[in-house]
């Protein structure tokens, strides 16, 4: 056990697994000498091999088509895209194959594989570097999309992922890589891949986020108490499929509906959130659902990406318009 | 421009054994000494033809989906399938039923996926072959990926990947090889260059003077050959595997060859060709040079050929009956085939489509 960050964190899981798992092969593009450019995969190829830890040609689709191979060939692929914003060359990859294999063969061959990828913006990265595009990949049924907001969470999660009979999107928040410090057990214990995570309970509000806008959420939720109001945060952490059940018994409970997302709002998946809330528990509500996200415009460069990105005073805004209506 | 000195330069080279009047035109291959095999290989063509003639008469009765007819690739198709091993892996485009059939996947299977049923793709013999690809090109990363595997498990495995010359112009097609080069992976790729893709010729998708030097930027020996020639197809592919099933690395071969047929049943041909073209194509098909030899051999003759092709015929119309009587999967396979479980989200929709279902019944 030690205090690490997210990004030591992930670093760990892929350690762990790769020592009890004889067929995980890690590849992508600097992760093995160069340990990946945030250093996700650092000192792996050292410990163990190159067979084991591979770099590859500066090729997306190639990454998650080789992958695709691997998996299909009994081996477990732990594959690194090195930006969410670099992932449209791999998309004929995994929407095409990926995420159809084990169903257009039934079950006959099966791709067992993580893609990781770090996702959103916040640390002053160059242009293409800062995308939040989860809601591509949750177009795709096939696949689960995984968004981990915490050390731990990246720990138990990655291994999930790993040990997941099918392709399972990993998005790593950047700026949590290193945001913060926590106790992350080496213990081999993965999460459950499927489950939202209650990060606060809450009476009068369900907060409903992931990645590092969770961050902002909770700091708001604190707020918020300061003034005598009680949030749910949750963190859906699954993307895909969606645990639906937390978040309607939440919503049952609190009779109010907040969604935050970094990702541009049209046809992100808070739009889905929302429209199941309102199918599903609208006699819940006692006010309609709000989303505050990113806005419908181009990830801005980096002077301008907090402007883009919603901060806490979008957050509490869009708390205290969800309570008055 | 500055004529400097020359750092790089290479060949192509062209191999053919089999002339189109079924004559030899260079030296045979050693396995010709076995007649049996020679009239394996004939039969197993013929079989291809009289498949692919009843499939896209089943397509224009209203029987099958739309279907990409073989005709004309068989001499590729099987001397590639005879040169595997069963253990290797094959990834195809969606044409090549001869390679498919040698490796034992069954008429019935090729009928159910054009057919419209997933069931199609439920290979027994080879379960570790990859169903038919038909986004462009997109199988040749998954076969490098394949290939990779082989190599870190020390296997003494290859993986066999097919693609078009027009898949040569995708940008999959050059990321794969280039990984297979840079990693020497045991991967043979074979370019069947049939002149169209769709409506567009060769000549309108590259400036190349042949599909075959398209490797050679990415470290790959590559060679041009007569893909209208069993013979010499089955004897390029087997050197080419050897060599990299004892860690030689990968190789590309060139098979010229001509689709005879539209390229599938929604196709109309006459559209974007001439009929001249087709008719010098037919002159050098495939089967026909393979059935002079032999019988120039004395290995086959009228009766042998009435034999074969009765037995092709019933055959087929064995897999059809089959076929047709093959009752449509349950909606729930739509469902339950997505994960290895299940997710609990997707059950309404999965009790949504039974009902739906039951209601048409």
């Amino acid at each position: 056990m030690g205090k690490m960050t997210m990004v030591e964190a992930i670093n760990m899981a892929h350690a762990f697994e790769i020592t009890q798992d004889p067929s995980v092969v890690v590849l992508g593009e600097d992760v093995g000498v160069n340990g990946g450019v945030f250093r996700a995969t650092a000192g792996l190829q050292q410990r163990f091999g190159k067979a084991r830890v591979q770099d590859t040609p500066l090729a997306e689709g190639l990454i998650a088509g080789a992958a695709i191979g691997l998996a299909a060939s009994g081996l477990k692929p732990v594959a690194e895209i090195q930006f969410m914003g670099f992932i449209y060359p791999a998309l004929d990859q995994i929407a095409s194959h990926m995420a159809r294999l084990r169903n257009r063969t039934r079950g006959r061959l099966t791709c067992p594989l993580v893609l990781r990828m770090p996702h959103g913006g916040g640390i002053h990265a160059p242009e293409h570097h800062s995308e939040s595009l989860e809601a591509l990949l949750c177009h795709h049924p096939g696949l689960r999309v995984v968004c981990p907001s915490s050390p731990a969470r990246a720990y138990g999660l990655l291994l999930a992922a790993i040990r997941d009979p099918d392709p399972v999107m990993f998005l790593e928040p950047v700026r949590l890589y290193r945001f913060a410090r926590q106790d992350v057990d080496d213990d081999g214990q993965a999460l459950p891949i499927g489950r939202c995570f209650v990060l606060r309970a809450g009476t009068d509000l369900t907060i409903v986020s992931w990645g590092a806008m969770t961050v902002d959420c909770l700091k708001a939720a604190e707020q918020m108490e300061t003034e005598g109001v009680s949030c749910e945060v949750i963190d859906v952490a699954t993307l895909a499929p969606l645990d639906l059940d937390t978040i309607l018994e939440s919503v049952a409970r609190t009779g109010r509906l907040l969604i935050v997302h970094e990702a541009v709002r049209t046809a992100g998946l808070g739009a889905e959130i929302a429209a199941v809330v309102a199918e599903q528990a609208l006699y819940d509500l006692e006010g309609p659902i709000r989303r505050v996200t990113g806005y419908d415009t181009i990830m801005p460069l980096y002077r301008l990406e907090h402007d883009f990105i919603p901060g806490i005073a979008r957050v509490l805004d869009g708390i205290r318009a969800t309570l008055a209506d | 421009m500055n004529s400097g000195k020359v750092v790089a330069s290479f060949e192509i080279a062209y191999r053919g054994c089999l002339a189109s009047d079924g004559t030899l035109c260079g030296p045979l291959p050693e396995f010709a000494a076995d007649d049996e095999l020679l009239r394996r290989l004939y039969r197993a063509m013929v079989r291809a033809r009289v498949f692919d003639t009843k499939a896209v008469n089943l397509q224009r009765t209203g029987k099958l989906g739309t279907y990409p007819s073989c005709l004309g690739h068989e001499a590729t198709h099987v001397g590639v399938g005879s040169a595997m091993r069963p253990e290797d892996v094959l990834f195809t485009v969606y044409r090549e039923i001869g390679s498919k059939f040698w490796r034992g996947v069954e008429m019935l299977d090729v009928l159910l996926y054009w057919g419209g049923d997933e069931r199609g793709t439920c290979y027994r013999q080879t379960p570790q072959d990859f169903p038919f690809c038909v986004p462009i090109a997109s199988q040749m990363p998954q076969a490098a990926g394949a290939a990779l595997a082989m190599q870190i498990r020390g296997e003494p495995r290859c993986v066999l990947a097919y693609v078009g010359d027009g898949g040569t112009s995708q940008g999959a097609f050059y990321e794969a090889l280039n990984l297979a080069g840079a990693k020497r992976l045991p991967l043979v790729c074979v370019i069947v260059n049939n002149r169209w893709a769709i409506s567009v010729p060769v000549s309108a998708q590259t400036a190349a003077q042949t599909l075959a030097q398209k490797a050679i930027a990415a470290g790959i020996p590559a060679v041009q050959i007569d893909g209208n020639d069993v013979l010499i197809v089955r004897q390029t592919v087997s050197e080419a595997l050897a060599r990299a099933r004892s860690g030689g690395g990968p190789s590309v071969i060139e098979a010229l060859t001509y689709r005879l047929s539209d390229h599938t049943t929604s196709d109309d041909a006459t559209r974007y060709r001439e009929a001249a073209e087709v008719e010098a194509a037919q002159r050098i098909e495939p089967l026909i040079r393979t059935r002079t030899f032999l019988e120039s051999r004395g290995l086959w003759n009228d009766a042998a050929e009435a034999e074969l092709r009765r037995d092709c015929t019933a055959a087929v119309e064995l897999a059809v009956k089959q076929y047709l009587a093959t009752p449509k999967q349950s909606t729930d396979s739509m469902f339950d085939h997505l994960h290895a479980r299940l997710p609990p989200a997707l059950r309404a929709q999965r009790e949504d489509a039974r009902r739906y279902a039951a209601l048409k019944s």
